[in-house]
C-alpha cells in the first residue's frame, strides 16, 4: 500500500497542515504561542468559499481568505501583545468563536445547515498536478527559512522572541515584530483555509478543519518552530491522513481510519517528549 | 591586583581640561512619594572612568536612566558631547554615542556571539545578514580591545565572564564613545574584575569615557578618575580617586562613619552539627564539608558553581543522588524539608522574594511562616494574638522598619525584607542555620546589622553555613572557607589563610593546592 499514489496523496493532505504550522512556527519565534490556527483556518475556508460563489473567482477567494484570517488573527495579536493576555485561553476561545461564527454564517448567507455544496462553486485549478497554493507552500518554506535564519528581519524576530527586553534596548520594538509575525500567521493560515474549501475539496462544511489546525500546533513543536522541521512534521501527518483513506478502501470503519492522524501526533507527542526530557537531563 | 596603569601624573586620565563627554544639570525626577533624584549635576570629562556611588535607592539607576533616555526628568538638562539631548529611548541614546551594559545582560542565549554583536546593525549583503562580516567585525573588535571571544559560540553556553565581553562588543559595534557599566562586576571573580577594569582602561586610553555605578568601593578606588556619590537623590561628594579613601566614600554613602570590612574574631566550635559526606545532585559532585556548633563555615564561589544547588540539597529542596547527610546524628539524606527543620535545621534562601517570603503576605505573617505549627497554634489552630505578639517581638529585635505588621511584606526595601527573613529563622534557634548571600542588595548599614546578627547566633553556640559572592563577607565572617568551583569543593582554608588572593585562584579554579583537607571533609 505504499506507493507513489499515496505520496501524491499525503502531499495534497499536508498542505493546509503545512501553511498553518509555517503560521504558528513564525509566532512560535517571536515569542507568542498561536494555538488559534484552527480558528484562523477555519475563517479561512468560508471566506474562500463564500467570495468564491459571489465573485465567481477562486482566486479572489484565496485572497479574501488570507485577509479575513489576517483580520481574525488580530484578536490574538491585541489581546496577548498590547493587552498582556493569555495567548493559550485567547487561541482556545478564537477556535471556539469560529466555529461558531462560520456555521452562523452558513446559514444566514447560504440558508443551509451543515454543508455548502454546489456545482457551480468554482475551487482551484491545479498547476502540473498540484494546487497552486501547494506549490505556494513549499515555496513559503523556503522563504521563511531563509528569511529566519539569514534576514535581518529573522534574527531581529528571533531575538525578539527569546529576550524582548534586550531587543528593546537596542531599538527594536517587540510589539512591531509580534504584530507581524501573528499577521501573517493569520494570512497563512487564511491561504491553509482556502487550499481545504477549494482546492482539497470544493465546498464549506461547519469546522471543516476538522483539527488541523491543532496537528498544525504539533507541527510546529515537533519541527522546533525550524521551517524544514515544520514540512517534516506535516509530510508525517500529511502521510497519515492519506493512509488512512487507504486503509478505508481496505474495508477498516471510517471512525478509525479517520482517527490515523490524530494517533500519530499523540504518538509523536509523546517520543519527542520523552526525548526531549532524556536530552535535558543529561544536560543538566 | 589591578592591572599596571602608568600613575595619573596628574591628570593622565579625565583631565580637567578635558573636554565634558556627559554632562547633567539640576536633574529632578519625582517618583509617588520620593524624590529619586534632587537637582543632581554631574560631569563626566572625555577619556577618564567615573565612578558613580550609592547605596540602594540612593537615586543612580534613576539618574543613569534618565541619561540612557529611559526615563525623562522631571527638570534639567543633559548635554552630550556639549549637545543638549532630549533621549525619547536608548535608541537615541546610543546614536549620540552612548552605550549602557545593564546589569542583568541583556543577551539572546540561544543565539552565537557574532548575531547578538551585530543585531539590529547587521552588515548586509545581497539583502542577507552578511555573517561572515559579522565575525570579522567581531575578531577585529575583540583583538583590538582584548575582548578574547568565540564569535560563533552559543551566548548561553558562555560564562559570565565572556558575556559580559559580548556586552562590551555590541556597544563598540555600535561606535559608543561613552561606555555606563552597571555593577559590572557583581558577577566576576577578582582576576575577571581586574582584567575588565584592564580593558575599561584601554578603552578610556583611546578616548573613550567610562561611567562606573557600582557600589564596590575597592573597585572603585583601585580603577576609577573621579567618584560621584549621591546619598538620598542628591550629590553628596565629588571626589578625586586618588585623594580620597575608602572610609570617606563609605562615610558619603551613608551618611555616618561605618566601620568597613570588619573581620571578625574566630569562633570556639564544638561539635559536629552538620556532616556532609560525598554529596552529589545536579549540578553538585563529591562534596564533602562539615560545620561544627560556634563556627561559621563559608563558601566561596562565582555565582553558577553548584553552591545554589549544594544549599538547595541540604535544605531539601533538591534530590540527593549521592552521599550523606547527618544533622545531629540524624540521617537527612533523603529528608523532607519539613522534617529537616524539626530535626535543626533552619535556612535563609538566596531569593527572598520568591523563595524567603511571601511578598503579599503580611509582615507578620511572614513572620509566623515556619513558626506556626509549633508556638503559633492551639490544636492546629492558627492564634492570632500569638502571631501579632511573635510578629512585634521579632521586629524589635531584628530592628525591622516597618510601618506595621499588617502591612504586605512585598512594602518592605530589599534591606527590610531581609533582617525579616533573617530574624524569622534566627528565631527557631535551630542547631544549623543555611544563610545564602545574606547582604546582596542590601545597604552598608544593614549589612553591619546582619552581620553582627550572625556572629551573635555563632557565638550563641549555633552552626552556620554561608554562601556569599562577596569576598569580603565571607573573610570577615567565616572561621573556616570553602570554595567551589564547576560543582565541586575545590579548596579548604583557615580564616587567617583565607586571603583575597588565595580565594580568587581557588574561585576561578587554579587552587594552588587540590586541598586535600576538603576530600576528607574539611
Amino acid at each position: 500500500m505504499f506507493d507513489s499514489d499515496l505520496v501524491l496523496s499525503a502531499l495534497r493532505a499536508l498542505t493546509p497542515i503545512l501553511l498553518a504550522a509555517l503560521g504558528g512556527a513564525l509566532c512560535e519565534r517571536a515569542g507568542v504561542f498561536n494555538i488559534g490556527l484552527e480558528g484562523m483556518m477555519l475563517m479561512g475556508c468560508f471566506t474562500a468559499v463564500a467570495t468564491s460563489w459571489f465573485t465567481g473567482s477562486p482566486w479572489l477567494g484565496v485572497l479574501a481568505a488570507a485577509l479575513a484570517a489576517a483580520a481574525y488573527s488580530l484578536i490574538l495579536a491585541v489581546g496577548a501583545v498590547t493587552l498582556k493576555g493569555d495567548a493559550v485561553v485567547l487561541g482556545v476561545a478564537m477556535n471556539l468563536l469560529a466555529v461558531g461564527l462560520t456555521s452562523f454564517l452558513l446559514r444566514t448567507v447560504f440558508g443551509v445547515q451543515g454543508t455548502f455544496d454546489d456545482p457551480d462553486l468554482l475551487g482551484l485549478t491545479e498547476i502540473a498536478g498540484f494546487s497552486p497554493l501547494t506549490w505556494l507552500s513549499w515555496a513559503a518554506v523556503g522563504v521563511a527559512a531563509v528569511l529566519l535564519s539569514r534576514h535581518a528581519w529573522g534574527l531581529r524576530l528571533r531575538g525578539v522572541g527569546e529576550a524582548p527586553d534586550a531587543a528593546a534596548t537596542l531599538g527594536v520594538s517587540p510589539t512591531k515584530y509580534k504584530y507581524g509575525a501573528v499577521l501573517v500567521s493569520g494570512v497563512l493560515c487564511g491561504l491553509a483555509g482556502a487550499q481545504l474549501a477549494l482546492g482539497n475539496v470544493t465546498l464549506f462544511s461547519e469546522n471543516m478543519t476538522a483539527g488541523r489546525g491543532w496537528i498544525a500546533v504539533v507541527a510546529v513543536m515537533l519541527g522546533r518552530a525550524l521551517p524544514l522541521g515544520v514540512l517534516l512534521a506535516a509530510l508525517l501527518f500529511g502521510l497519515a491522513e492519506a493512509a488512512g483513506f487507504r486503509l478505508q478502501g481496505l474495508g477498516l470503519p471510517q471512525q478509525a481510519t479517520d482517527a490515523a492522524p490524530y494517533v500519530v501526533t499523540l504518538i509523536a507527542l509523546f517520543l519527542t517528549t520523552a526525548r526531549r526530557r532524556r536530552t535535558t537531563g543529561a544536560s543538566a | 591586583m589591578t592591572p599596571p596603569r602608568p600613575e595619573p601624573a596628574d591628570d593622565a586620565h579625565g583631565a580637567h581640561d578635558a573636554p565634558v563627554s556627559v554632562e547633567l544639570t539640576g536633574i529632578t525626577k519625582e517618583f509617588p512619594g520620593t524624590l529619586a533624584n534632587d537637582r543632581v549635576d554631574l560631569t563626566v570629562r572625555r577619556g577618564e572612568i567615573h565612578a558613580l556611588m550609592g547605596e540602594n535607592g540612593a537615586g543612580k539607576s534613576t539618574l543613569m536612566s534618565i541619561l540612557y533616555g529611559m526615563l525623562r526628568p522631571d527638570a534639567g538638562t543633559v548635554r552630550v558631547d556639549g549637545r543638549e539631548v532630549a533621549f525619547a529611548s536608548p535608541g537615541d541614546a546610543m546614536a549620540a554615542g552612548l552605550g549602557m551594559v545593564h546589569q542583568s545582560f541583556k543577551l539572546f542565549d540561544s543565539l552565537t556571539v557574532a548575531e547578538n554583536v551585530v543585531y539590529r546593525a547587521e552588515p548586509r549583503r545581497y539583502g542577507l545578514v552578511d555573517r561572515a562580516a559579522a565575525r570579522r567585525r567581531v575578531t577585529e573588535l575583540a583583538a583590538a580591545h582584548g575582548l578574547s571571544v568565540d564569535p560563533d559560540a552559543r551566548v548561553g553556553d558562555l560564562p559570565v565572564g565572556v558575556r559580559q565581553r559580548v556586552e562590551i562588543l555590541k556597544l563598540l559595534h555600535r561606535g559608543a564613545r561613552t561606555l555606563i557599566l552597571d555593577e559590572p562586576t557583581a558577577v566576576l571573580t577578582p582576576a575577571e574584575a581586574d582584567a575588565l577594569f584592564g580593558v575599561l582602561r584601554s578603552l578610556t586610553d583611546e578616548g573613550r569615557t567610562v561611567i562606573l555605578v557600582t557600589h564596590k568601593l575597592r573597585e572603585v578606588l583601585e580603577g576609577s578618575d573621579n567618584v560621584t556619590v549621591l546619598r538620598d537623590g542628591r550629590v553628596v561628594a565629588r571626589l578625586r580617586t586618588a585623594d580620597t579613601t575608602a572610609d570617606e566614600i563609605a562615610s558619603a554613602m551613608t551618611g555616618r562613619a561605618v566601620e568597613l570590612d570588619r573581620v571578625h574574631a574566630p569562633g570556639s566550635p564544638g561539635d559536629e552539627v552538620l556532616t556532609v559526606s560525598g554529596l552529589a545532585t545536579d549540578g553538585v559532585r563529591d562534596a564533602g564539608l562539615t560545620v561544627r556548633a560556634g563556627e561559621i563555615v563559608g563558601i566561596a564561589g562565582v555565582a553558577g558553581n553548584g553552591q545554589s544547588e549544594l544549599v538547595e540539597a541540604l535544605a531539601g529542596l533538591r534530590a540527593v543522588t549521592a552521599g550523606r547527610v547527618t544533622l545531629s546524628g540524624h540521617d537527612i539524606t533523603h529528608a523532607s524539608a519539613a522534617r529537616r527543620r524539626l530535626a535543626g535545621l533552619a535556612y535563609v534562601p538566596e531569593d527572598r522574594h520568591a523563595v524567603g517570603t511571601a511578598p503579599a503576605a503580611s509582615v507578620a505573617d511572614n513572620l509566623a511562616m515556619g513558626h506556626h505549627r509549633t508556638a503559633l497554634s492551639r490544636k492546629g489552630v492558627l492564634a492570632p494574638k500569638a502571631v501579632r505578639e511573635h510578629a512585634r517581638a521579632l521586629i524589635g529585635r531584628f530592628g525591622v522598619k516597618a510601618s506595621s505588621p499588617q502591612v504586605a511584606a512585598s512594602a518592605l526595601s530589599g534591606g527590610n525584607l531581609q533582617k525579616l527573613l533573617i530574624g524569622r529563622e534566627l528565631a527557631h534557634e535551630a542547631p544549623l542555620l543555611l544563610v545564602e548571600q545574606p547582604t546582596r542588595g542590601v545597604d552598608i548599614g544593614a549589612v553591619q546589622h546582619i552581620h553582627d546578627q550572625l556572629i551573635a547566633y555563632r557565638d550563641a553556640g549555633h552552626a552556620v553555613l554561608l554562601v556569599s559572592a562577596e569576598l569580603s563577607e565571607i573573610r570577615g565572617l567565616a572561621d573556616r572557607v570553602l570554595v567551589m568551583y564547576e560543582g565541586r569543593i575545590v579548596a579548604s582554608y583557615p580564616k587567617n589563610e583565607a586571603d583575597e588572593r588565595t580565594l580568587g585562584l581557588a574561585m576561578a579554579g587554579a587552587a594552588p593546592d587540590p586541598a586535600p583537607s576538603a576530600r576528607k571533609g574539611a
